[in-house]
């Protein structure tokens, strides 16, 4: 391992805000945009993917030394195939509604962009334990920014979170919210928030950076 | 002699790991599937049963019978014989699955006693494209089935139906459309005889 590649701990941090998968690296939008129209969904979603991406990098870690540079790639995705088809069929014995309600976006995980950088940038290079933190850190990071989108999504749209009921009956739901359209706006205006809060943070660290003592 | 080609090491001295990972890897689920396979089986089974009385739209509590047919081919099939309070066929639930747009399509077709209408179909399993494909689980869809003789064939069309053989499709999702309308066909072909003569030789 090279001096100048993260710690395990940088590796968790990074991943939760820094270099947040959704809000930072725009990574497995087909996921962010299709599942998050209720909080049940989504961190469904957010576990079964947090148990694939940790798993795939330990594994890949373990044997990083034996990867052939022209062969990896074919053994990142058998590895984290193997992982999703164990979770996919997991969740049909345990969660079947939620599973026939996920269709077809458990199996593909297998394409979620996040598991395969996450395997090239960090599990190929570094340690089980860096992996594993740096594994553990994404995933915080992908179901913080699902459970920031569903949330906005399903209280908009059915006047509830988690399938409780939060908004008076009053309230006209914004059933728009919940279907496709309304995947876009909310991504949209929270990418916005978040670019908006790091410029700012930017800002005032070069301004103290500039301050005269 | 320089050569601009440095020996290549064999195939197997390149593979080995992606050959032992594949073993490994197929053990596991191999192992997974016999583990939750029984299970999996269960939900979907528990499935179908709650389905099959709304099928046939049954009034009160209706008996769900299995019976096992032998088709033209030799082979036997399983459907569900819905019977009414009085004891008479109330209708006849066919299992039935075929390839979808991206992979199998399993479904239920509702049908009268004498399979010559079809009462309803549900959709137990599809993996078609979200909001496209998926969209044959939906009643816009579905529902054209109810009533449909099964006499002749169903069709499948992409304009506004003008016959009562016509099903219209999803909007962008032809395949996923004509493949049901083809399992729906395919069954209820290889079933309608057994079927009747089951009930000749079993009155009522």
């Amino acid at each position: 391992m090279s001096s100048s590649e993260p710690t395990a701990m940088e590796r968790f941090i990074n991943g939760i805000l820094p270099e947040n998968p959704i809000y930072r690296q725009l990574l497995g939008m087909c996921p962010t945009l299709a599942v998050t129209g209720a909080m049940k969904p989504a961190m469904t979603m957010a576990v079964s993917t947090a148990f694939v991406l940790i798993a795939a990098n330990l594994m890949i870690s373990l044997i990083r030394r034996l990867l052939k540079p022209h062969l990896r790639i074919l053994i990142f995705t058998l590895t984290i195939a193997t992982f999703v088809t164990i979770t996919d069929r997991f969740l049909a014995a345990y969660l079947y509604e939620m599973s026939k309600a996920l269709g077809p976006y458990v199996p593909l995980i297998i394409v979620n962009c996040i598991i395969i950088s996450r395997c090239e940038i960090c599990a190929a290079t570094q340690g089980p334990f860096t992996a594993f933190c740096d594994g553990v850190g994404m995933s915080l990071g992908f179901a913080l920014a699902l459970a920031s989108l569903a949330t906005v999504r399903e209280i908009l749209g059915s006047g509830s979170w988690f399938g409780i009921m939060l908004l008076p009956k009053e309230w006209p739901h914004w059933t728009i919210m919940i279907l496709s359209p309304g995947a876009f706006f909310a991504l949209g205006l929270l990418l916005g928030l978040a670019n908006w809060i790091s410029r700012r943070r930017q800002e005032a660290a070069a301004r103290q950076a500039n301050e005269p003592y | 002699m320089m050569t601009d080609n440095p020996r290549q090491p064999g195939s197997l001295r390149q593979a080995w790991l992606v050959i032992l990972l594949a073993l490994l890897y197929g053990g596991a689920l191999a192992a997974t599937q016999t583990t939750l396979g029984p299970r999996i089986a269960e939900n979907q089974r528990r499935e179908t049963y709650r389905v099959i009385p709304t099928l046939v739209a049954v009034d009160g509590a209706a008996k769900v019978q299995p019976v096992t047919l032998a088709l033209a081919d030799g082979k036997k099939q399983e459907v569900f014989r819905v019977v009414a309070d009085d004891g008479a066929t109330a209708g006849w639930v066919l299992p039935a699955h075929g390839q979808g747009f991206q992979d199998r399509i399993d479904l239920l077709i509702g049908v009268t006693p004498d399979v010559a209408t079809i009462l309803g179909l549900y959709i137990l399993d599809q993996k078609d494209t979200p909001n496209l494909g998926s969209l044959i689980t939906e009643e816009p869809y579905l529902g054209q089935y109810r009533g449909m003789p099964t006499d002749p064939k169903i069709v499948v069309v992409t304009s506004a139906p003008t016959t009562t053989c016509q099903i219209r499709s999803v909007t962008g999702a032809t395949i996923s459309s004509t493949s049901v309308a083809e399992i729906v066909n395919r069954t209820i072909e290889s079933l309608k005889t057994p079927i009747r003569r089951w009930r000749a030789e079993n009155k009522p």
